[in-house]
């Protein structure tokens, strides 16, 4: 079986005034048809890996890689030209905030459509269909009244259902969600994850899932690959989270407060400077 | 045993004649000293506006408040903020982008009138787990935790029987997040501090406070101790709902 994604030795490189700075350092992974999660603290470089695969890293930001392929295209040699069909056409991003990455000065339904409409050769009335019925997918209850609305008049959890909405109308094979739920309020977070997660296993894609909130990414994960400091340090099957053996893992684990099993105090990370220097575990199918 | 907070249907509103809108609707609650209570809700629930109204950065209220057997008029006095502090959301936006740690909390100790200020900066931040050598940092130098610990220094200053904490760890990930939680409780452990602390995340709130008040479009809908809601004995629907929510993202 081919995978949807394959990345060997990946790293993302910064020039700054003292220097380069390596904010990915040499990671390995694939991505099958499967539910892939990956955790860490900010600065860990899991933002940064899932737009490398994108290639929207900014210059003078630079990817380097021995291999980073996706659905057969190889990303390193590919144009700005063909990079712009394969985002979009074949794998899609959510970003973390709708705030910021919806366009502020265009309705809903029409971001919606241009979404499709540079893709697929479809005319206006079939372009409004298609969105009308995926904001009905998305949870949207009055789509026709939401269709002609702006960002600014709708919530943060529709706003992100709008979102997750353009970002699955071009029928990608792969969605790599950054933080998708962060901005959101614990009630509306499941919702949203819900209809993702549905979504996802409605039309067989496979789905990286950006976050630093290992439980969350526990239950909507096939596999997780635990990041520190630009490097994996683990990687285990969502089920098996508690064999987690490295003590980062178990660290993020014990920091969060749980309401089931109250403590005086939570756990701290000790952070030992030997895992940055620890080689990074290969997440390669 | 004294009550450091109480509130009696309390509305706030923004906005008159037909534009008006009441964003907290006739909330009563009360807060023994040395408690800590919480409140959580979504956005826009007015768990926020009931902080702001305390403090007095909301002018168009009614009902009535008092703080330590005082009640509160349309103005706030320096015996007030000698007793009450706030510690924001996002300690990315409270701190001057350009002060530094020294000067930050420099003012608030010259504004409540301390002398020795040199000596205190430095128990300040040594209270609060940064080293002197944070001293002179701006704070694009600091992380989102070491900010949100200076944010608290700067509410400790005073020396404040009372602390209002509005969603002190939302913006900072979890590890950093147990990191400041700590310390809030070493805090009111060692000070005997107040704290109101707003939050919509149960899990934190379930560890830090004793009691909790549930809000819903701007109304308290229910009032329940920390150990009623482990054992999920919440009986209005939506507070069920939140916490079927949150513990469910636990598993």
């Amino acid at each position: 079986m081919s995978n949807l994604i394959d990345v060997e030795n990946l790293w993302v490189k910064f020039p700054t005034r003292n220097g380069i700075f390596d904010a990915v350092r040499g990671i390995s992974f694939s991505l099958g048809k499967e539910r892939l999660g990956i955790v860490g603290e900010s600065g860990s470089g899991k933002s940064m890996t899932g737009r490398a695969i994108l290639k929207l890293i900014r210059p003078p930001g630079r990817i380097e890689a021995d291999r980073l392929t996706m659905t057969g295209t190889d990303v390193l040699t590919a144009s700005e030209k063909e990079m712009r069909k394969l985002r979009g056409h074949h794998a899609s991003m959510i970003m973390q905030d709708p705030k910021f990455s919806l366009n502020p000065v265009m309705t809903v339904g029409r971001q919606i459509t241009e979404a499709l409409r540079t893709h697929e050769k479809v005319n206006m009335a079939q372009a409004r269909a298609r969105a009308l019925e995926m904001l009905d997918a998305v949870a949207i209850r009055d789509p026709e009244r939401v269709f002609d609305l702006y960002p600014h008049e709708v919530s943060g959890g529709m706003g992100q259902r709008i979102m997750i909405a353009m970002m699955l109308i071009p029928d990608p094979e792969i969605l790599i969600a950054d933080e998708p739920t962060s901005a959101l309020d614990v009630s509306v977070q499941l919702q949203v994850l819900e209809i993702m997660d549905k979504l996802v296993a409605e039309r067989g894609m496979g789905l990286i899932f950006i976050s630093h909130d290992l439980n969350l990414v526990s239950n909507f994960c096939d596999r997780i690959v635990i990041m520190y400091a630009g490097r994996i340090v683990e990687v285990c099957q969502a089920g098996k989270l508690h064999e987690a053996r490295h003590p980062y893992t178990i660290g993020l684990l014990n920091s969060v407060p749980n309401l089931g099993s109250p403590r005086e105090r939570l756990d701290v990370l000790r952070r030992d400077p030997a895992w940055r220097e620890a080689p990074s575990v290969s997440a390669l199918l | 045993m004294t009550l450091a907070i109480e509130i009696s249907d309390l509305t706030v509103w923004f906005g008159e004649g037909a534009a008006r809108s009441n964003a907290v609707r006739q909330v009563s609650l009360s807060i023994g000293e040395g408690e800590s209570f919480g409140l959580v809700g979504e956005s826009g629930s007015g768990k926020s506006t009931v902080l702001r109204a305390i403090t007095g950065l909301v002018p168009s209220w009614s009902g009535s408040m008092r703080i330590m057997n005082r009640p509160l008029g349309a103005k706030r006095d320096r015996t007030f903020y000698k007793q009450v502090q706030m510690v924001f959301q996002d300690p990315y936006a409270s701190l001057h982008p350009r002060m530094t740690v020294d000067a930050v909390l420099s003012e608030a100790l010259k504004l409540h009138g301390f002398g020795d200020i040199d000596n205190r900066i430095d128990r300040l931040l040594e209270d609060v787990g940064l080293g002197k050598g944070f001293r002179f940092r701006y704070p694009h130098q600091l992380s989102g935790g070491q900010r949100q610990r200076v944010a608290i220094a700067r509410a400790l200053a005073p020396e404040p029987r009372i602390l209002l904490l509005d969603e002190p760890t939302s913006a900072l990930d979890v590890s950093v997040q147990a990191e400041i939680l700590n310390l809030l409780t070493d805090l009111r452990a060692e000070r005997g501090l107040t704290y109101l602390m707003v939050s919509h995340d149960l899990g934190v709130v379930g560890h830090m406070c004793g009691q909790v008040a549930v809000m819903q479009t701007g109304e308290m809908v229910e009032l329940l101790g920390v150990e009623d809601m482990r054992a999920m004995k919440a009986t209005h629907p939506y507070t069920k709902h939140l916490l079927d929510s949150s513990l469910r993202s636990v598993r």
